[in-house]
């Protein structure tokens, strides 16, 4: 049976993920929320946009889960974000990982979103009141 | 050849897509390609860093290109 579930889409369903990783076999789920922050480095952000290069996106998103699953153990991971216009408080990305126990879905749930923001082709523009910045592009 | 560009790469070039005719003038590896790219568009060069993707999947500078490559440059990610 497929373990992972990994998607690109334009609007986020966070609800639905407990019922993704719900597993017989887990004691622990774990889900990180990545979500729109009002204010970055002191200015107010009135909305985000990503875009990304889907296909490598999407396989590389595979990847990190597969790794996850190999390296954990876990029974069930979920890797989906968010692309589009986004605005302060909406959901951009829904990581979880489901274990047989608790330590190994925090430490898996960790790898995936700080994997995913070091290797996913997916870019993220800040839109302020005066200019637009994309994040990380410069040193 | 065509070249795919995003983000902020996509910005500094003025379009999505860079056509390179057949023959002269066309990098044959991923260096000469990251090097044609630079010198054409110095802002390239000036990101804090700059991959090369081919057939969807990161690749070093010594990877020669082969006609039918999907090749992208990929500026620095900033997901989640």
């Amino acid at each position: 049976m497929n373990k992972t579930i990994i998607e690109i889409v334009d609007s986020l369903e966070v609800s639905k993920v407990y019922a993704e990783l719900s597993d017989p076999q887990s004691g622990g789920i774990c889900v990180f929320v990545g979500t729109v922050r009002e204010v970055t480095q002191g200015e107010t952000v009135v909305a985000l946009e990503f875009e990304t290069y889907r296909n490598m996106a999407l396989k590389e998103m595979e990847k990190i889960a597969l790794e996850a699953v190999e390296k954990w153990q876990l029974n069930k991971v979920v890797i989906r974000h968010a692309i589009g216009a986004k605005k302060v408080e909406d959901p951009v990305v829904v990581v979880g990982a489901s274990a047989p126990h608790r330590d190994a879905c925090f430490e898996a749930c960790r790898y995936l979103i700080d994997t995913l923001k070091e290797r996913v082709p997916i870019w993220k523009k800040e839109i302020f009141k005066n200019k637009t910045v994309w994040v990380s592009a410069h040193p | 050849m065509e070249i795919l560009l995003f983000g902020i790469a996509k910005d500094i070039v003025g379009k999505s897509k860079i056509q390179f005719a057949a023959g002269e003038g066309q990098p044959t590896s991923v260096k000469e390609l990251r090097q044609t790219l630079e010198s054409a568009y110095p802002d390239l060069g000036r990101l804090s860093s700059m991959a090369v993707a081919v057939n969807s999947e990161y690749v070093r500078d010594e990877l020669i290109l082969k006609p039918g490559d999907e090749i992208a440059i990929i500026p620095p990610v900033s997901g989640g």
